[in-house]
């Protein structure tokens, strides 16, 4: 009797382990930059313009290398390369990018698609917000938004690596959004970290991709729940 | 002849006078767009015609902020421009004119009066209907009643007319359509705009009706300088064509550096070596990636710049030879020279300043007013070579008779 309570157990205990293998893991990670990156330059233009400038004690400066004292290079678009089809954009949050002191906050983001982009306006200035995609079935789109008015919506239909956004009327001002039809991406933050969440088990081509710094790949295996993972990506 | 060149009885001073006034004006357009290009603000007015929903005459000066004071500039001074063109188009046919005035006027004045009843959102759009119907009416009334240029010259007009249409619609297509490749047609069909008021210009001018009627010598027993001309002007349109094709790509510089390229004589254009340049530039302003096909444009670019520069010095050197310096070609080829030697100077400090919009703009400008006189040059030395050739024909011997001796000489004395 004891030693049938015993099996079950241990059986049920070996299929609650296999379950939880089998379940879906987080990954995460930092990425460095190696090399020292190029100086970044004034912007000028905005400094000069009479109605933006105004809204900066000092001239601002291009965020093309953000990197923090150990090298942690935030901006960096890390993503699964090779999944497609599972695209879960329609459902999810809106990702929202605002246009504040005439620079886009967040410079870099990533979606999903079909996703909606929610492009917000707090300066007291009007912008237009112009979307550059190059991929065939991702429109090119162009519009006026007033101080402070409605939000913008945007969405792509296509994965594209970096799609570009820009106000013509401030030309300094521009982002860029990575679309994928995966949820598995994650921009990695000022400190260099990121997070991949609920990846299903198995071989995967991890990705990072920077605007400057090119991209780098590392083959990783989900398998225990969660994996980390280093990467580096060299100046240039 | 020189009645027919006077619509009205005006004197002739007053119609050319206006013509150079357009000239200027279209110049000055093509600054300001040239402006837009080089601050890279072409698209910063989202809609057209309108302005932001406005009706462009109606848009608040407070809201010409950033890119959009170039953008709406341009569009407001080609309107200026196209006014200029019409008015120039009707003046050229004289009275006959004046249907073509008075009847689209009581149109314009009917649709403005229709939209300010049935669409009260829309008074600006029927203000300026009104406006522009309610002048032109009364113009058509005081229309000069003269018998209007040669029908060769009225049909320029026309055709001055259809372009400047066709050229604010090409524009305005380019903003609504998001093309990029429009606005090369654009920046093109400017430049050979510019050209067709320069040649009415000329065709209007006193000096032009004089010489028409006595020839100098000139080119007219030189047809080697109408090839001359005529290479260098077509070779000034394709350099203009393939620098408006590098200012649209809206790309920045594509080689960033002068006289090397990329610190070669020939940069590298593999695919490594075009990602390497963009990861290496970092942009103040959105620009498009750097390709390898704008890298191969710009060395064409700098290649055909030299062959124009020699190419131009060369033609100066035959007809000053043949011509003298103070003769009307010996100048204006002498001129030509110089404005290429400014071009080319202005080439390079449009790299050295990192494409500064100011200098870029300059040298749009530049480049026009070449071509410009390009057209002069070609134009005159043709008429002339046209003129000098009936004459020699005229006074050839008749098919089947004997050549008379001494006939070239003759031929040679008329001038």
């Amino acid at each position: 009797m004891n030693m049938n309570i015993l099996t079950k157990s241990l059986l049920a205990s070996a299929l609650v382990a296999g379950v939880f293998s089998l379940q879906a893991g987080d990954i995460t990670g930092t990425i460095t930059l190696k090399g020292t990156p190029p100086k970044e330059r004034d912007i000028a233009p905005l400094k000069d313009d009479p109605t933006c400038g105004k809204m900066h004690s000092t001239t601002p400066t291009t965020r093309f290398y953000v990197v923090g004292g150990k090298g942690e290079l935030a901006d960096v678009v890390v993503s699964l390369d090779g999944v497609s089809g599972k695209s879960t954009g329609a459902s999810a949050a809106p990702a929202v990018m605002d246009q504040k002191t005439c620079l886009y906050i967040p410079q870099i983001m990533a979606v999903q698609t079909g996703q909606k982009i929610t492009i917000k306006n707090s300066d007291p200035v009007l912008h237009n917000v112009h979307s550059q995609p190059t991929v065939a079935g991702n429109g090119e789109e162009n519009k006026a938004q007033m101080p402070n008015g409605p939000d913008l919506s945007f969405s792509f239909t296509k994965a594209e690596d970096f799609v570009k956004f820009k106000c013509d009327v401030h030309p300094w001002m521009f982002a860029w959004v990575s679309v994928f039809d995966h949820p598995y991406f994650a921009v990695s933050g000022a400190d260099g970290t990121f997070k991949i969440a609920n990846v299903p088990p198995g071989k995967y081509t991890l990705k990072a991709a920077h605007r400057k710094a090119g991209v780098v790949t590392k083959e990783i295996e989900v398998k225990d729940g969660a994996v980390s993972v280093e990467l580096a990506l060299d100046a240039k | 002849m020189e009645d027919k060149l006077i619509p009205g009885g005006q004197p002739a001073r007053g119609l050319h006078g206006f013509a150079l006034l357009t000239a200027a004006a279209t110049l000055m357009l093509i600054g300001v767009g040239g402006l837009v290009t080089s601050h890279g603000v072409g698209m910063s007015v989202p809609d057209w015609p309108n302005t932001y929903g406005y009706n462009m005459f109606f848009f608040p000066l407070s809201k010409w902020v950033g890119g959009i004071f170039y953008e709406h500039s341009h569009r407001l001074v080609a309107s200026g421009v196209g006014l200029l063109t019409t008015i120039l188009a009707l003046w050229l046919h004289g009275r006959s004119a004046r249907p073509w005035l008075r009847w689209p006027a009581v149109i314009l004045f009917a649709t403005g009066l229709a939209t300010f009843i049935k669409m009260p959102a829309r008074s600006q759009d029927a203000t300026v209907l009104l406006t522009v119907g309610a002048a032109g009416f009364l113009i058509s009334f005081m229309w000069p009643g003269g018998d209007g240029a040669p029908r060769w010259l009225r049909r320029l007009g026309v055709v001055a007319f259809f372009a400047v249409v066709a050229q604010g619609v090409l524009g305005g297509l380019r903003v609504t359509a998001i093309k990029d490749e429009l606005g090369i047609f654009h920046a093109t069909l400017a430049q050979l705009f510019f050209c067709l008021i320069c040649a009415i210009a000329l065709f209007t001018s006193r000096w032009w009706q004089a010489t028409a009627t006595a020839p100098p010598i000139e080119a007219a027993r030189h047809p080697v300088l109408i090839r001359w001309f005529f290479g260098i002007t077509l070779l000034i349109l394709v350099q203009l064509t393939l620098g408006a094709t590098m200012r649209h790509q809206h790309a920045g510089l594509a080689i960033p550096d002068f006289p090397l390229a990329y610190g070669k004589i020939w940069p590298d254009t593999d695919p490594e070596a075009v990602a390497r340049y963009n990861q290496q530039r970092l942009e103040v302003t959105a620009l498009n990636p750097i390709t390898a096909t704008q890298i191969t444009l710009q060395m064409t670019h700098r290649l055909l710049a030299l062959l124009i520069l020699v190419a131009t010095a060369a033609g100066a050197r035959a007809t000053v030879s043949r011509l003298g310096a103070k003769s009307f070609l010996g100048t204006l080829s002498l001129s030509w020279l110089g404005l290429i030697l400014l071009q080319v100077a202005l080439g390079v400090a449009t790299i050295w300043s990192n494409k500064a919009a100011d200098i870029a703009t300059a040298h749009v400008l530049c480049g026009a007013l070449a071509l410009a006189l390009g057209t002069v040059a070609c134009i005159v030395s043709i008429q002339k070579f046209a003129f000098a050739r009936n004459a020699a024909s005229s006074l050839r011997p008749s098919p089947g008779s004997r050549s008379l001796p001494g006939s070239k000489a003759s031929v040679e004395n008329l001038y």
